[in-house]
């Protein structure tokens, strides 16, 4: 009983700060912002996965963990290329 | 398939082996060829004179049975005439061709061809019991003409004539056909005699009127009756021969014919007798006028036709009346038919040879202009007593056949003013008036066309051609029709018993039975009213033709104009044209979003006006799962995130959101317990997300194409419009489930039966396999579209590493 209440603390204080990131997003005078903004929101949602699955005591959702922590590197890597080069793959070097 | 039926086809036949022997036989005129065709078919349908006097000859080929669709040919008196008319004169027509054509200057392959074509046509039509073989045959004699009136296609004239036709012709034939539809639905027959023995049994139908007014149309089109006349002046531009057969002879009479077969069905409604004779007499005093004010002699020919068919159709509608009185020992109202059958007859006799006179003129003189024309006579004999014979039997002068049809004619409108019927006796002294008047313009355009062309001063400098005596091939079929016209003319008996009567009788079935019905036309009838009007039309008409140039001025530029229907054609063609441009091009913008509007609040107006209209909406909110915290909490990230992409200023914000509220997307997943969609929804959001990375380099600010969005648009409407009607549907639909969900099958045998604890990849792949199967189709065929539009560009340039 005492860890479901937890858990709910928990997940509302995520989903605060999930908002907050949003507002980030929304707002951030760069794009750099925003991106971080984003990666943090996968981060964000990494533990709200974590949380969600002890709250329905199940392990179905471990893999969905993995997958949003690789997913949110990959998303971040390609943002930041683009706002570095301005695309996302490089073409292979002509000769 | 009988021999009837070949000699209908047997044209057709022609008209494929024409083109094919036309290169070998290039030595020998064309038309030699072919004339055999007529003459072996008119002596074939001679042969059956006997046989129609005492009732008709039946051949069945069964085309469609199980649709009622049969080429049943019929012989009778009607159709008989017809015949003959289209063959005896086809085969004139094709001897005058011959001599008219020139061998190397003209398509003669094209020509016959479809000459041909056109005979089998109108053969079908006048011979077929079946309405659908009518019908076929009917729009078959509108295409050949149409092929023969723009012969010369490289003439603008004779394109706008073939078009116009076409056009008149086509409408009115799509109009029979409906009513010929219409006349199915109410017997379950298409054939004709069964239709006309149903006669009493359906003109109480409600169908009866509309059908009736539908097949006059047609008829009305064919035959170039007031205010569908206006095809025919026009189809003139056609050859001479063309004109000759098919806009005096044979094809205007289709519609003729149409109205005389069902007679003895329609004329049982008092509309029918009205339309017909009011619609008559307006083409006849409307033809006659115009005639009278024309310079081309085709014109004027042509608009004596018109005002020819229209005595005939006025003919036919007072017959009629005829079908009402059992006792018809008077035989007054059958007067009328017998008249108008035996115009029909003298009208394709005089006015062929008037055609064929005319296109000699032109032929020897190269000009058909009245203007120009003048003091023939001498030096064109024949062709003036050719002339000089068919204009004064159109005119209803004795010795001529016309004037007996004539003075038919005027005896039936005074029979009519003592019809005591449908108010006749009280109306029936306007048509009488009318076509007094008709008449005598009648004759002052017959005397305009003879004494204007081959008397009075010879004009040799306004003539391209030195004018000469046509060759006596030209001369033969003129002076073939000319002597019949005066042959029966003076014998009018010859024809009356075995083609005319027959041909009555089929009118009026009630007379095939009465023995005791001859037809006997006398010459010289005694002093009667009707020869007294003659005498008068004679007087009236000769002022009117010595006044001809003080009054015409008046008729050619004041009347017609504001009555001008030829004009009204080309206006409502042109307005029609534009207008359905304009409409167009005010509904295909060429904007997508304009596209997406329509389709949008179509959605909204179908979607919603059904779910009101069926009294649908069903807004119960009992059976619902209880709403948690986190539900709300990740609803109304959702929310921003929509609220944000749909105003925010620059491309990358939207995609970051975008990404954001799919990652959110796949929590919610998570909440309703769907680890493979979650994790599948993951992966794409973020392919998508990068894919969008992608394109972007090559796209424009985002600004620099969107203005603001605006709060009062189209589109804003649309969009909350959308919004509230899925959600009405999805509330609606919420609760309406009829049966139990079928999952606990799945839930029950996905191990027992598959081998699998996934229920949800053991439905992908094992329960419901067919329908990945063909998701992975379309990822393979969405790839390899990427990777052709990427890689092929047939049109631009080529990448500078591949010419390497």
């Amino acid at each position: 009983m005492i860890l479901k209440i937890a858990l709910s603390i928990a997940l509302l204080l995520y989903s605060v700060s999930t908002f907050l990131y949003l507002y980030r997003i929304l707002k951030g005078p760069t794009t750099s912002d925003k991106v971080v903004a984003l990666d943090s929101i996968g981060m964000n949602l990494v533990a709200t996965v974590a949380l969600l699955s002890m709250f329905y005591d199940t392990n179905a959702y471990l893999d969905v963990i993995l997958l949003i922590a690789l997913l949110a590197f990959i998303g971040t890597v390609s943002f930041s290329k683009f706002i570095e080069k301005g695309k996302v793959i490089d073409r292979e070097r002509d000769n | 398939m009988s021999l009837l039926h070949l000699a209908i086809i047997l044209p057709f036949v022609v008209a494929i082996i024409i083109p094919i022997i036309y290169k070998w036989t290039k030595k020998i005129h064309t038309g030699w060829l072919v004339l055999p065709v007529p003459i072996i078919l008119f002596i074939y349908f001679l042969s059956f004179i006997p046989k129609t006097m005492n009732g008709s000859t039946v051949e069945t080929f069964q085309w469609i049975p199980r649709y009622g669709i049969n080429f049943t040919v019929v012989v009778d008196g009607l159709s008989l005439l017809f015949a003959l008319l289209i063959t005896g004169i086809g085969s004139l027509v094709v001897f005058y061709s011959i001599y008219y054509l020139g061998k190397n200057k003209e398509r003669l392959n094209n020509f016959y061809a479809f000459l041909m074509i056109f005979m089998t046509a109108m053969l079908g039509v006048v011979l077929s019991d079946n309405l659908i073989v009518l019908y076929l045959f009917w729009e078959l004699t509108s295409i050949s003409s149409f092929l023969l009136i723009g012969y010369w296609y490289h003439r603008e004239r004779s394109r706008y004539g073939a078009r116009k036709s076409m056009m008149i012709t086509v409408f009115g034939g799509l109009m029979m056909l409906g009513g010929f539809i219409m006349l199915h639905i109410m017997t379950d027959s298409f054939s004709i005699r069964e239709i006309l023995a149903a006669s009493e049994a359906i003109s109480q139908n409600a169908l009866f009127i509309p059908a009736m007014i539908l097949i006059l149309l047609g008829a009305f089109t064919k035959s170039a009756q007031v205010p569908f006349h206006i095809w025919l002046p026009d189809a003139m531009e056609a050859p001479t021969p063309v004109s000759a057969y098919l806009h005096s002879a044979t094809m205007v009479k289709a519609g003729i014919y149409v109205v005389a077969r069902f007679t003895p069905l329609f004329a049982l409604s008092p509309i029918w007798f009205w339309t017909i004779a009011i619609v008559g007499t307006t083409t006849l005093l409307w033809g006659s006028i115009n005639a009278t004010k024309k310079n081309d002699l085709k014109a004027i020919l042509a608009y004596s036709t018109i005002s020819q068919l229209g005595l005939i159709m006025t003919l036919l509608g007072i017959g009629a009346a005829s079908l009402h009185f059992d006792n018809l020992s008077d035989d007054i109202y059958v007067l009328a038919i017998v008249a108008a059958v035996f115009h029909l007859f003298n009208h394709a006799t005089f006015k062929g040879s008037l055609f064929m006179m005319v296109g000699i003129i032109d032929h020897e003189t190269g000009t058909r202009d009245i203007r120009r024309l003048g003091g023939l006579m001498r030096i064109m004999p024949i062709t003036a007593t050719i002339a000089f014979i068919g204009t004064f039997a159109m005119a209803g002068l004795p010795p001529f056949n016309g004037f007996l049809s004539k003075e038919m004619f005027l005896e039936s409108l005074l029979n009519l003013t003592k019809l005591n019927l449908w108010n006749a006796d009280t109306w029936g002294i306007l048509l009488l008036i009318v076509g007094f008047i008709a008449s005598v313009f009648t004759f002052t355009y017959s005397m305009i066309i003879f004494f204007k062309t081959f008397t009075g001063k010879q004009k040799a400098y306004l003539l391209p051609k030195k004018p000469h005596e046509a060759p006596f091939g030209l001369l033969l079929s003129p002076a073939i029709l000319a002597f019949l016209v005066l042959f029966i003319g003076i014998f009018p008996n010859v024809i009356a018993a075995p083609i005319l009567e027959p041909a009555v009788k089929s009118i009026v079935p009630s007379l095939a039975t009465n023995a005791d019905f001859h037809i006997h036309i006398g010459l010289w009838h005694g002093i009667t009213p009707a020869l007294l009007m003659t005498v008068g039309i004679v007087i009236l008409g000769t002022i009117l033709y010595k006044t001809h140039r003080f009054w015409k001025p008046f008729i050619t530029t004041r009347v017609p104009k504001k009555l001008r229907i030829g004009k009204s054609y080309d206006k409502g063609m042109s307005y029609l044209e534009q207008g359905s441009y304009r409409f167009t091009m005010t509904v295909m913008t060429g904007w997508l979003r304009t596209y997406l509007n329509y389709m949008l609040f179509a959605f909204i107006v179908l979607v919603l006006g059904s779910l009101i209209l069926t009294d649908s909406l069903n807004l119960k909110f009992e059976n619902l799962t209880s709403v948690t915290l986190v539900d709300f909490v990740l609803a109304a990230v959702i929310l921003v995130t929509l609220i944000g992409i749909v105003f925010s200023k620059s491309r990358i914000t939207s995609i970051i959101l975008l990404g954001a509220m799919g990652y959110t997307i796949s929590i919610f997943f998570v909440i309703a317990r769907a680890p493979d969609l979650a994790l599948t929804q993951l992966i794409i959001e973020t392919i998508s997300v990068v894919l969008y990375l992608l394109v972007f380099y090559h796209l424009p600010q985002f600004s620099n194409i969107e203005e603001k969005p605006r709060f009062f648009s189209v589109k804003t409407f649309l969009s909350i419009g959308i919004g509230i009607t899925i959600t009405l549907v999805a509330l609606s639909a919420y609760d309406t489930t009829f049966y139990d969900s079928i999952s606990q099958y799945y839930i029950d045998n996905t191990y027992k039966e598959a081998a699998g604890k996934n229920i949800v990849n053991v439905i992908l792949v094992d329960f419901r396999g067919f329908d990945t199967l063909f998701e992975t189709t379309v990822l393979a065929i969405a790839s390899i579209g990427i990777f052709t539009m990427i890689k092929l560009r047939l049109t631009k340039r080529r990448d500078k590493n591949e010419n390497q």
